[in-house]
C-alpha cells in the first residue's frame, strides 16, 4: 500500500486531469446540445424542402465540426489519463469502470465518428432523408457517450454493485444494472446533458442576437433563435428540476458534499437555503481547517430541509456533525470512529497477503469468509477509504469552491430560463429588434454558459474530495508512481497545447460567424 | 469445473477482441501513413489539399478505434492498461500527444484565422503520422521483448528505471517493430490514394513511392520476424502461473497453433500480394489485399503474444510480475456483460462499412471536394 505519497505528485496529478477535464468540458457541452439543434433544422429542411433551411443547417453544423474536432483531442487524453495518472485507481476499480469506457467506445463514438463523416461529405451522395438520419444518429451517439462516462463518474461518486475481492485488491462488478441506474448516474446524465442542451441553446441565442445588432442575416436570426429560445426554455427547465433531484440524491449519498455546497457546518431541522452569501474565514475550526463564516446571505427559512428530506423540519446534518459524529438517535458516526473501521478493514486485508504469503490455508479460508460477511461489508470494508487518512478534518472537502460553484451554476441557470423564456417572448411579439438591449444580455450569455457549465463540473470533483472513489479510496492513494517532475513537464505541454487549441478554436470560429452563412465555408 | 472453463474462454474471446481492434487500428493508420508523406508527395499545395482530404475523411475511424481500443483494454484487461500506462508514462504520453494534434489539424488547417497557421497543422499531421505509427509499434514491441517494471501484492505497479517506457527505444527489436509499422502505414497509405484520388500525377508519384516503402517494410518487418521467432519468450506455467523463459516460444506458439500460423501466413502473403498487385500491375485494388493482410498478420501477432501460455507484457526486471491475459483480466461477472455488448460488434462493421461505400461512390477530385463545401 501506499504509505508515503509525494504529495506534490498527487496535487500536480489533480491539476492536469483538472486541466484536461476542464478543456475538455469547454467543447462538450456545445457538442453536445448543438447536434440536436442542427438535426432539428435538417427536419425542418427536409420537411418543406426550403433551401434557406439547408444553408442554416450547414451554418451551424460548419461551427458544430470545429468545436468537434478538439472535444474529441481532449477526451482521448482524458480516458488514457486514468491509466497515466492514476494507476492504482485503475487497477481498483477497473473491473467497474472500463465496462462503460469500452460501452462508449463500441455503442457512441463509432456511431457518432461514422456518421459525421456522412454528414459532413454526404449531401450530394446520400439521399436526403438519409442525410437526416445520420444527423440524428450524431446527435444520439455524442450523446449516448455522455451516458456510459457518467455512469463511471456517478460510480466514483456513489460506488454501487461491486464487491471486494481480496485477491486482486480491487472491487469487480457483480451487477451491472445497479451500476447503470445508479441514482446519482441518472440524475448526472440528465442533469449534464439537459445543461448542454442549455448550452448550445444560449450560444445560438448570443450569435443570433449580434446578427440582429449588426442588422445581417434577419431569417437566420430569427428562425435560429426560436427554435434554440423553444430548446433552451424546455432544456432550462429540465436543467433545475434535475438539479433538484441531483441535489436530493447527493444529500443521502454525499451528506458532506451536500452540506459543503451550502458551507452548512452546525446541522439544523428547518434549515435554510443560501440564496445568495460571501463567506470569509472564522476563528473556529474543526481540527486543523478553519471554519466559513458568513459575511452577507440571503436565506429562505427552510427550504434547504424541504429540498433535501421533503420536510420543513428534516434535520439536514452540518459539516461539523458529519465530522464529529453524533451519538444521539441521529447516529451519525464520526470521521474518526470511520477511519477506525477502514484500518480494521485494511488490517485484515494486510492479514490475508500475509496468510497467502506463508501459505496459511486455514487463516486464508478464514479471511476470505470474513470478506463475504455482509456486516463486515456494509460496517467497515465501507469506509476504507478512511484508514488512509491522517486527519479526520481531511474528509472535508473546499467549502469556498464547493459553495460559490454550487450558487453560481444555480444562480446562472435561473438566468438563462429567463434568457430563453424572454427570447421567444420577444420574437413572438414582434419586438426584440427593438429590445437592443436585451440582445446585448444574450450575446454576454453566452460565456456565462461556459463558467455555470464548468461550474458544474467544478462543483461535482473538488466536492468529492479527498475522496477520488468516495469513501473507498482518496486520490492520494490512487496516483501512478511517477517524478512529480514528470507530471509538471506534461501539465506544462498539455497547457501550453490546449491554450493554443483553444485560441484557435475561438478564432476560427469568431471568423466563421463574421463569415456568415451566405457565403460558402470560408478556407484559405 | 463449469464456471472455470467459461472464464477462461470469456479471457480467451476478449483477448481475441482487443487483438481485433489493434489489427484494425495498424490497418487504419494508412491515414498517419499518408500523412508522414506530406512533404514528399504532392508537388503542389492543391495536390497537398487533395490528399489530405482523401485521408481526413477516415481520420475519426483511426482515433475511434483507438480510443475504443484503451477502452476495452482497460475494460477487459485493466492490470495492463493500469500497469503499462501507469509505468511506460512517457512512450504513452507521447504517442497520445501526437495524436492530439492530429485530431484538431485537418478541421482546422484550411479555415481562415487558425492563429498557428496552415503550415503548423500540417507540421502536426507530419507529426502524428511518422511518430504516431513508430511509436505504436514501440509499444507493441514491448509486448515481446519486455519491460522493466515489478507489482506489489496490491498489484501497484513500480516502473525500474527513471525513463518510463522510453529506454524501450534502445532495444534494435522494438525499433525494428516501430520502423516496420511506419513504413507499413506508408505503404497502406500510398494503396489508399491510389485507390481513392482520380488524379493522374498523384497516382503515378504514389505508384513511384510504394517501390522504396514497401522494401523498407519488409526489411525491417522480416529482422523483427526473425529475431522473434529465434528469440526466448514468457512461458507462464499453467499450474503454478509462474513465468519462466523459453527459448524459441513464439516460434513454439505459431507451431503449436496452425490455425495463427495459417491467418499469419494469408495476412503476410495477402499484404505482399496486395504491394505487388500495385507495383508490377498498376493496379488501384491493392488496398483491399494489404489492408486485408495487415489486419489477418497483427492479429495474429498479438494472438502469439498472449494465446498458448504466454505472458503478454512481460517483465525483464521481474519476471514473475510479467502480465499475462490470466492474470491481467476483469471478473468473469464483467468480462461476460462485456461479452453480450460485444455482439453488436458486427452490426457496428457493417454500418461502418455501409457508410464508407456511400462516402467513397465518388473518387475525390478537386471538383467533388468543392461540391461538398466542406474541405480540409
Amino acid at each position: 500500500m501506499i504509505e508515503n505519497v509525494d504529495m506534490s505528485l498527487v496535487d500536480w496529478s489533480r491539476a492536469q486531469f483538472a486541466l484536461t477535464a476542464i478543456y475538455h468540458w469547454f467543447f462538450v457541452p456545445l457538442t453536445l446540445g448543438l447536434s440536436f439543434i442542427v438535426a432539428f433544422m435538417e427536419t425542418i429542411y427536409v420537411k418543406t424542402g426550403n433551401e434557406k433551411w439547408k444553408k442554416l443547417t450547414k451554418f451551424w453544423m460548419t461551427l458544430f465540426g470545429i468545436n468537434f474536432a478538439i472535444g474529441i483531442a481532449t477526451g482521448l487524453i482524458l480516458e488514457f489519463e486514468f491509466g497515466t495518472n492514476w494507476s492504482n485507481y485503475s487497477w481498483f476499480v477497473g473491473d467497474i469502470f472500463g465496462a462503460p469506457l469500452a460501452i462508449e467506445g463500441i455503442l457512441a463514438f463509432f456511431l457518432e465518428s461514422t456518421f459525421i463523416a456522412v454528414m459532413f461529405f454526404g449531401w450530394n451522395k446520400v439521399s436526403k432523408k438519409f442525410h437526416l438520419t445520420s444527423t440524428w444518429l450524431v446527435a444520439i451517439g455524442a450523446n449516448l457517450s455522455a451516458l456510459w462516462i457518467l455512469v463511471a463518474n456517478a460510480w466514483m461518486q456513489n460506488p454501487v454493485g461491486m464487491t471486494f475481492n481480496p485477491d486482486t485488491a480491487r472491487n469487480e462488478m457483480i451487477n451491472f444494472w445497479a451500476v447503470l441506474f445508479n441514482p446519482v448516474a441518472v440524475d448526472k446524465f440528465l442533469h449534464t446533458i439537459t445543461s448542454g442542451f442549455l448550452l448550445a441553446s444560449v450560444f445560438v441565442l448570443g450569435i443570433s442576437s449580434w446578427y440582429l445588432l449588426k442588422g445581417r442575416e434577419e431569417w437566420l436570426a430569427k428562425r435560429s433563435i426560436l427554435i434554440a429560445g423553444i430548446f433552451g426554455l424546455i432544456s432550462s427547465l429540465a436543467v433545475a428540476f434535475t438539479g433538484d433531484s441531483s441535489a436530493r440524491t447527493l444529500a443521502k449519498v454525499q451528506p458532506v458534499k451536500f452540506a459543503a455546497f451550502e458551507a452548512l457546518y452546525e446541522g439544523k431541522d428547518n434549515a435554510g437555503l443560501i440564496a445568495f452569501g460571501i463567506l470569509k474565514d472564522s476563528d473556529q475550526k474543526i481540527g486543523e481547517k478553519n471554519i466559513k463564516n458568513f459575511v452577507v446571505k440571503i436565506e429562505i427559512p427552510g427550504l434547504l430541509s424541504i429540498l433535501s428530506k421533503g420536510d420543513k423540519n428534516g434535520f439536514v446534518p452540518g459539516i461539523r456533525d458529519l465530522v464529529s459524529g453524533s451519538s444521539d438517535e441521529r447516529q451519525i458516526l464520526s470521521v474518526a470512529q470511520k477511519m477506525e473501521k477502514g484500518r480494521y478493514a485494511r488490517d485484515i486485508l494486510n492479514n490475508y497477503k500475509e496468510a497467502k504469503r506463508i501459505n496459511d490455508k486455514e487463516q486464508i479460508e478464514k479471511i476470505k469468509n470474513i470478506f463475504k460477511d455482509r456486516n463486515f461489508i456494509d460496517n467497515y470494508f465501507r469506509y476504507f477509504g478512511y484508514s488512509f487518512l491522517k486527519t479526520p478534518e481531511e474528509a472535508i472537502p473546499n467549502v469556498s469552491v464547493s459553495f460559490y460553484t454550487f450558487h453560481l451554476m444555480v444562480m446562472l441557470g435561473f438566468f438563462f430560463i429567463l434568457v430563453c423564456a424572454i427570447s421567444v417572448f420577444l420574437l413572438l411579439k414582434g419586438t426584440l429588434l427593438k429590445n437592443k438591449w436585451f440582445l446585448w444580455v444574450t450575446i454576454f450569455s453566452v460565456p456565462l454558459a461556459y463558467i455555470a457549465s464548468e461550474s458544474g463540473w467544478v462543483l461535482t470533483e473538488m466536492g468529492r474530495q479527498p475522496w477520488i472513489i468516495q469513501d473507498l479510496m482518496p486520490v492520494s492513494a490512487a496516483v501512478s508512481q511517477i517524478s512529480a517532475g514528470s507530471v509538471i513537464i506534461t501539465f506544462i505541454l498539455f497547457a501550453v497545447l490546449f491554450t493554443a487549441l483553444l485560441f484557435a478554436e475561438v478564432s476560427i470560429m469568431v471568423r466563421q460567424i463574421k463569415t456568415g452563412p451566405n457565403h460558402k465555408e470560408e478556407v484559405q | 469445473m463449469t464456471e472455470m472453463v467459461s472464464y477462461l474462454f470469456l479471457q480467451q474471446y476478449w483477448w481475441i477482441i482487443v487483438s481485433l481492434l489493434a489489427s484494425l487500428l495498424v490497418f487504419l493508420m494508412f491515414v498517419q501513413g499518408g500523412q508522414s508523406m506530406i512533404y514528399s508527395l504532392p508537388q503542389d499545395d492543391a495536390k497537398k489539399t487533395m490528399i489530405l482530404n482523401a485521408l481526413g475523411r477516415k481520420w475519426e475511424f483511426t482515433f475511434t478505434t483507438l480510443v475504443t481500443f484503451g477502452g476495452a483494454f482497460f475494460a477487459s484487461f485493466p492490470l495492463f492498461y493500469a500497469s503499462s500506462f501507469g509505468g511506460a508514462y512517457w512512450l504513452w504520453i507521447t504517442i497520445l500527444f501526437s495524436f492530439i494534434i492530429q485530431a484538431i489539424a485537418y478541421e482546422y488547417r484550411s479555415k481562415p484565422s487558425n492563429v498557428l497557421g496552415k503550415k503548423t497543422f500540417d507540421l502536426f499531421l507530419f507529426i502524428n503520422g511518422s511518430l504516431g505509427p513508430f511509436l505504436i509499434g514501440i509499444a507493441v514491441g514491448t509486448f515481446f521483448t519486455g519491460s522493466q517494471f515489478s507489482l506489489n501484492d496490491m498489484n501497484h505497479v513500480t516502473w525500474a528505471n527513471p525513463w518510463h517506457g522510453l529506454e524501450a527505444l534502445l532495444d534494435a527489436r522494438n525499433v525494428a517493430l516501430g520502423l516496420a509499422v511506419l513504413f507499413l502505414a506508408k505503404t497502406n497509405g500510398l494503396l489508399y490514394l491510389i485507390n481513392s484520388i482520380d488524379n493522374d500525377d498523384l497516382i503515378n508519384k504514389s505508384f513511384n513511392k510504394l517501390i522504396i516503402n514497401s522494401v523498407s517494410f519488409l526489411v525491417f518487418f522480416l529482422f523483427f520476424l526473425i529475431t522473434l521467432l529465434l528469440s526466448e519468450g514468457f512461458a507462464v506455467i499453467s499450474e503454478t502461473g509462474i513465468v519462466v523463459m523459453e527459448k524459441f516460444k513464439y516460434m513454439h506458439n505459431l507451431v503449436q497453433m496452425p490455425a495463427v500460423l495459417f491467418i499469419f501466413l494469408t495476412g503476410v502473403i495477402a499484404v505482399l500480394y496486395g504491394i505487388g498487385l500495385a507495383i508490377f500491375r498498376r493496379s488501384r485494388k491493392g488496398i483491399w489485399f494489404s489492408g486485408s493482410g495487415t489486419i489477418l498478420a497483427v492479429f495474429a501477432l498479438f494472438l502469439i503474444a498472449g494465446f498458448n501460455g504466454t505472458a503478454f507484457y512481460p517483465s525483464v526486471y521481474d519476471l514473475n510480475s510479467s502480465i499475462s491475459i490470466y492474470k491481467a483480466s476483469s471478473s468473469l461477472f464483467t468480462l461476460k456483460t462485456m461479452m453480450y455488448v460485444s455482439f453488436i460488434i458486427p452490426f457496428v462493421i457493417a454500418y461502418i462499412w455501409y457508410a464508407w461505400k456511400v462516402i467513397n461512390r465518388k473518387k475525390i477530385t478537386e471538383e467533388e471536394m468543392r461540391e461538398d463545401g466542406h474541405v480540409y
